[in-house]
């Protein structure tokens, strides 16, 4: 029997038993079929490209003061028109972009790991779930706008002194957004786990003498990373969005600083100047978010596992 | 069904109770001087004796219980004192909460610019609805149509583009190119005749278009999908096989049944636009609620700055409850026990 197993296996081309089936392999094969997403995936790979590698290629300094070319239109040296007092609105967007989005990034990030350990401590431990939960409830119901203005407000200056003006607004903005904006994850994520923590295998990885520490990590976190992964996508969108509004009403980054937000708040008052100044960052910040947004409802049809039977 | 409402309003107060800590706190911990915009020629002492005068030095509960008692018993006292006439003992000597910038009592502010508010906001709220409800449900009944494709993809561009950016578009266009209204909210115009209400007309058009179409997008999406859900739900065809004509199938039974989760997402919208309405507010001047904000914030006026945050928060916590009741009024099936 043994002899005749061996073989079948040994004529059989391996390429073909060992048929790629992973789950991400499935994913991408879903997502790949949403061509709105592709398209958005393809412009927000240009616009970091464009922001990471732009400065190779446009090799104006963002600060470099040109009094004479003040108000430029969209000229061959200017492209995207130049400000009050001449600085290049292309190299400006250019660093501005880093800062935006890596704010967005960041803040998800803080807001994802906050979000997925209140959500998989209130879902696992029952004990913790109402108190957590009514955390997670009266955090839900503070206004966000305002209270974001205060707080950067009124902490602006400490932490100013405390890590440079720029790497102090930076924290500030980033742990604020971040730190206000976990809630909708933690519910999902409790959901998640409720249902997930009933299932066999964790009563199995359970009566095998798994510790909760183990189980959460190995057998849990696995199993709610795709409404995660969904989640952090929009919430990427979300923060870039925060952050500008924050410069735009003048409580963000200090004025030679150019983030995307700042450049519409500097660019809003010579609107019948030249209306490049506002038109190229708030067409940068439109089009991320809107990248981001279309990529996240891509994502959410390839992961979602109540439509991953119907293909 | 009394039950219910008793005890969800019950759990209001702990909730009430920690957010104003929390905006207290937050307020009361930072760095912040009330007497930072002085003139510098002020000296110190003098300072030092303002600050002693305005109540700063006090201790933190202190301060808390003191903003909390004239938040919830002196100035709902004030304000029906206003409304119908009757006095109530003591009202000459009852402490109201004072901003620093104005010297008046903040409450007074707030009624003087929520007119402002409501007017611009919620006309922009009612058009959002009485559009994105049509769109929805057309969208949603033609699913995977040109329409559908088109109004699906216009509501990601709806939400995506932020408002600040898409005011400032209008302005452009509107009015530095076409010259159609004028940019600014002049608050003080009164409509007495026919030109004046064309002139009010106009100059509402631009923060309202702007926040209609952030409305209409997010309303529309939710629209369609709760849409999507009963379209293909049995009771449809149920009507359907029964010979009733399709447009009573869709208007007299999806639409009412989609209707119950727009309804509550309208409720749990409407502190939603106070907030949007902070940044629409700055770009087009309007002196409503937002722009208060944003000036005390700028002031350094924490009383205002509290107060604010605070009617905020309450006007977020009373609508999620009146969201939870219409859902439990309008449902049947949801049980309140």
């Amino acid at each position: 029997m043994a002899t005749t197993t061996k073989l079948v296996g040994l004529q059989a081309e391996p390429a073909e038993i060992v048929k790629s089936n992973s789950m991400w392999g499935d994913v991408w094969r879903r997502f790949r079929k949403h061509r709105l997403a592709i398209g958005a995936a393809l412009v927000l790979l240009l616009i970091i490209l464009l922001v990471l590698a732009g400065p190779l290629f446009w090799k104006l300094d963002p600060e470099r003061i040109d009094i004479v070319s003040a108000y430029a239109g969209m000229t061959a040296e200017h492209p995207f028109g130049s400000d009050n007092l001449g600085r290049d609105t292309l190299a400006r967007v250019i660093y501005g972009g880093r800062v935006s989005l890596a704010i967005g990034v960041s803040a998800m990030l803080i807001a994802m790991t906050i979000g997925t350990l209140v959500g998989m401590l209130a879902g696992y431990f029952k004990a913790l779930d109402n108190w957590l939960m009514r955390l997670t409830d009266t955090f839900l119901s503070l206004p966000l706008l305002p209270l974001l203005l205060v707080i950067t407000l009124l902490f602006r200056d400490s932490l100013r002194t405390a890590f440079g003006p720029e790497l102090g607004i930076f924290i500030l903005t980033v742990v604020v957004i971040g730190g206000l904006g976990w809630m909708p994850t933690a519910r999902l994520v409790r959901g998640e786990v409720l249902t997930v923590k009933e299932r066999e295998f964790v009563l199995a990885a359970k009566s095998l003498g798994a510790s909760d520490l183990s189980i959460l990590w190995r057998h849990i976190l696995p199993n709610v990373v795709s409404p995660v992964i969904v989640a952090a996508t929009f919430s990427v969108a979300s923060a870039i969005i925060t952050e500008s509004a924050l410069s735009f009403l003048g409580l963000g980054f200090p004025p030679d600083f150019p983030t995307w937000g700042r450049l519409l708040f500097d660019g809003k008052d010579y609107l019948t100047l030249t209306p490049a100044l506002v038109f190229w960052p708030g067409l940068m910040i439109s089009l991320t978010v809107l990248c981001v947004n279309f990529i996240g409802d891509g994502l959410r049809d390839a992961l979602d596992p109540r439509l991953r039977n119907k293909h | 069904m009394t039950q219910y409402f008793i005890r969800r309003v019950l759990t209001l107060i702990p909730t009430l109770l920690v957010i104003s800590l929390v905006v207290f706190a937050v307020l009361e911990l930072s760095p912040s001087d009330p007497v930072g915009n002085l003139p510098l020629t002020i000296p110190e002492e003098t300072r030092a004796k303002i600050r002693e005068a305005m109540g700063a030095n006090d201790p933190f509960l202190v301060k808390y219980v003191k903003w909390l008692q004239q938040f919830l018993i002196n100035e709902p006292l004030n304000l029906i004192e206003k409304t119908t006439g009757a006095q109530f003992p003591g009202s000459e000597e009852r402490l109201r909460i004072i901003s620093w910038q104005t010297r008046s009592p903040i409450i007074d502010l707030v009624f003087e610019r929520i007119p402002q508010t409501l007017w611009v906001v919620g006309t922009a709220y009612l058009c959002a609805i009485l559009i994105a409800i049509p769109i929805g449900v057309l969208s949603a009944y033609k699913q995977y149509s040109w329409f559908d494709q088109i109004g699906t993809f216009l509501s990601v561009v709806g939400y995506s583009v932020p408002t600040f950016f898409m005011g400032l578009l209008f302005v452009i266009i509107f009015s530095v190119r076409l010259k159609w209204f004028p940019s600014v909210y002049d608050t003080t115009h009164v409509v007495t005749d026919f030109d004046s209400f064309i002139h009010q007309i106009r100059q509402i058009m631009m923060p309202v278009m702007v926040l209609t179409l952030f409305f209409t997008a997010q309303m529309s999406r939710f629209t369609r999908s709760a849409m999507l859900e009963n379209l293909s739900q049995d009771y449809v065809r149920t009507a359907r096989s029964k010979g009733l004509n399709e447009r009573s199938v869709v208007i007299r039974h999806a639409l009412r049944n989609s209707l119950i989760p727009v309804v509550t997402l309208v409720a749990l919208g409407i502190p939603q636009i106070f907030q949007g309405a902070i940044i629409t507010e700055q770009i087009f001047r309007v002196n409503g609620l937002g722009q208060l904000l944003i000036l005390a914030v700028q002031g350094g006026d924490l009383p205002t700055v509290q107060t604010l945050t605070f009617i905020f928060a309450l006007l977020i916590v009373i609508f999620n409850l009146v969201a939870d009741l219409l859902y439990a009024v309008l449902d049947p099936r949801i049980a309140y026990n």
